[in-house]
């Protein structure tokens, strides 16, 4: 009993610690001493945002004066999506497509031009398609064109359950569309041989690297750069990445979630954690987490360990999200198609 | 005398137990926010579909092959599982070994299990680069991403179903059944299937049932093994999903729905078959 009290007390003498601070007015918008922000992203992003947070949390307390601690939470990107528009109080979302954020945008919980709210498409960083393939590559695969060969077998996750496969499928189609003077059927013909070649449609992208990597399933792994080279990491001399003459530019999103984040007073701060991304040493940190760094300069420096010179297009060349899913991925669409024909 | 003292508190609406109106409440009002209403919420959400839309999202040739590869996939394991189980639960029962605790102890480990980690470590073990996968892949038998590792994953979650149900009706049995069958000439087989087995039917079904019914829905360690290919091993709960991912809502709830009705259609058979036996048996 005498404890609780203790907590009571201890709590009103923070409190009107905290006002004093906040009449004080130098800082803190919200009026709390440490203020709490909740990143939602997806998968991959585990490793980079757990160091990238104790850099911004040092930034922020080197400039404010402000104790922050900052939440993570990471799943599926679309399934992630879903938690915050169900209700999921994030400050801040980091997801895999813009197409997600779009769908919470569309709730209201976004304002409306978010995408412009930062440099690069709000994309601080980017990340491509690449193979990944078993030591030696023995069926010599070096592009698209290898993963069609009969004796190839392919592991990619399901674009209807995973951004990332989406990004796969779409960096496939821009490859073959290319080279065959956009006639669509061809490229559909192409697709159809890869997907036949694909031994196991994983939900999602660690799903993906799962399969391939702990069960040993297949000879070539669609992946994530970032995936790609945390793989090659974790299991060094076990592994090559090979990267195909034509991929995509996949542009990670981000987004502070206006509504929430008004509502938790976090504003000001869920803007400079999305806007300290772009800094110098952030960029670096995106950079030794595999990830491409957007800043041009930044992006040279990892230019031994990025293959710069494959051609990327980006998914505007798709008309963007919105029609690049109608056109592809929703139901009856292509990929469909791909598999009842 | 007695009786008229029960008749009398009886009339003045007395209980022997008392508490029934909160008791009753208590069960309505759980009953209502954590099974009732969030099934009802189903069909409120597959409101926003006209007819004719849930009818072309229910029967599309996707949905189609996810049922048929659920429900075969379900029944098989539910048939493996009620073989073994009664097995499981007879030698659990009747027969005395060290590490018996721990053996009856494990059958629930299944529950407990995430079964995602379930999921993950069945696929391990059966593909054909795994211990298990790799003796059958040198048969030439494919297990893992198949729908034969389909079955499996739902063997593992459905055992504990029958082994519980089937376990306290055999501890009950009263061995002087045996004896007296034996004592009359009746041959091992015969004891079995006539004198053992009618008694412990009602309970190898139910258990049946239920392991069938949490086949169909299983999703977690199924979606590992699964391989997931279209109109071959492919699921419904990976439909919902699907839908999901694609922000359809109310799609998801259909085929969900869709699920929800055959599971209940199953329930109700098993029981209605319960009941006709137990009136067959009486007579």
């Amino acid at each position: 009993m005498r404890k609780r009290k203790a907590v009571y007390i201890s709590a009103l003498v923070m409190g009107i610690a905290v006002c004093g601070t906040g009449c004080n007015g130098d800082s803190a918008s919200s009026g709390k001493e440490t203020m709490e922000l909740l990143n939602v992203s997806y998968d991959p992003t585990r490793e980079f945002y757990a160091e990238y947070n104790e850099l911004f949390c040092k930034y922020w307390k080197e400039q404010t004066g402000q104790e922050i601690t900052v939440t993570q939470s990471h799943g599926g990107s679309g399934s992630q999506a879903r938690s915050v528009i169900e209700g999921n109080e994030a400050d801040v979302v980091t997801l895999a497509l813009a197409h997600d954020v779009t769908a919470i945008e569309k709730t209201g919980l976004i304002h409306e031009n978010w995408m412009e709210e930062y440099e690069s498409n709000s994309s601080p960083y980017t990340s491509t398609i690449v193979f990944l393939v078993r030591k030696g590559n023995e069926k010599n695969i070096r592009d698209w064109d290898d993963l069609v060969k009969k004796e190839v077998d392919v592991i990619t996750p399901n674009p209807k359950t995973s951004g990332g496969a989406c990004w796969n499928f779409l960096a496939a189609w821009a490859y073959w569309q290319e080279h065959d003077e956009e006639k669509e059927e061809e490229t559909k013909e192409y697709m159809k041989k890869m997907y036949e070649n694909v031994l196991v449609l994983d939900s999602g992208a660690r799903g993906a690297t799962n399969t391939f990597v702990e069960n040993g399933q297949g000879d070539v792994l669609i992946a994530w750069e970032n995936e790609a080279y945390l793989a090659m990491e974790e299991y060094p001399e076990q592994y090559e990445i090979v990267t195909p003459s034509i991929s995509i530019l996949a542009e990670p999103s981000v987004a502070v979630v206006d509504q929430n984040a008004e509502e938790h007073g976090t504003t000001e701060t869920a803007e400079a954690y999305l806007e300290y991304l772009y800094s110098d040493e952030a960029q670096r940190l995106a950079g030794e987490n595999y990830y491409r760094p957007s800043k041009g300069g930044i992006l040279q420096e990892f230019s031994e360990q990025f293959n710069l010179e494959m051609d990327l297009v980006t998914i505007n060349d798709f008309g963007g999200w919105d029609e690049a899913f109608e056109t592809y991925f929703s139901d009856g669409a292509v990929f469909d198609q791909i598999y009842t024909e | 005398m007695e009786q008229q003292i029960v008749k009398v508190k009886n009339n003045r609406g007395i209980k022997v137990i008392p508490g029934f109106g909160i008791s009753m409440f208590v069960t309505l009002g759980m009953l209502g926010c954590f099974v009732l209403v969030p099934l009802a919420s189903l069909f409120l959400s597959v409101d926003a579909l006209s007819f004719w839309e849930f009818r072309e999202i229910v029967t599309s040739r996707q949905a189609v092959s996810g049922y048929a590869v659920s429900l075969s996939c379900a029944f098989l394991a539910a048939m493996i599982n009620a073989v073994f189980g009664m097995l499981l639960a007879w030698v659990l029962v009747r027969y005395e070994f060290p590490g018996k605790r721990l053996m009856d102890g494990l059958i629930e480990l299944p529950f407990a299990l995430p079964t995602s980690v379930a999921g993950i470590s069945l696929t391990y073990l059966y593909s054909d680069q795994g211990w298990i996968g790799g003796l059958a892949a040198k048969m030439g038998i494919k297990i893992a991403y198949t729908r034969i590792g389909i079955t499996i994953a739902m063997v593992f979650v459905g055992i504990p179903f029958v082994v519980r149900a089937v376990q306290p009706v055999l501890e009950k049995l009263d061995r002087q059944y045996e004896e007296a069958a034996v004592m009359l000439g009746a041959g091992r087989i015969y004891i079995f299937f006539r004198v053992i087995l009618p008694e412990v039917f009602p309970a190898l079904l139910a258990g049946f049932g239920l392991a069938f019914a949490r086949g169909i829905g299983e999703y977690g360690s199924v979606v590992f093994i699964a391989g997931n290919i279209p109109y071959k091993t492919q699921i419904a709960p990976l439909l919902i999903m699907m839908k999901l991912e694609q922000y359809k809502y109310a799609d998801a709830a259909a085929i969900a729905l869709v699920l929800l009705i055959l599971s209940f259609l199953l329930m109700l058979a098993i029981n209605s078959i319960q009941i006709y036996m137990q009136r067959f048996y009486k007579s």
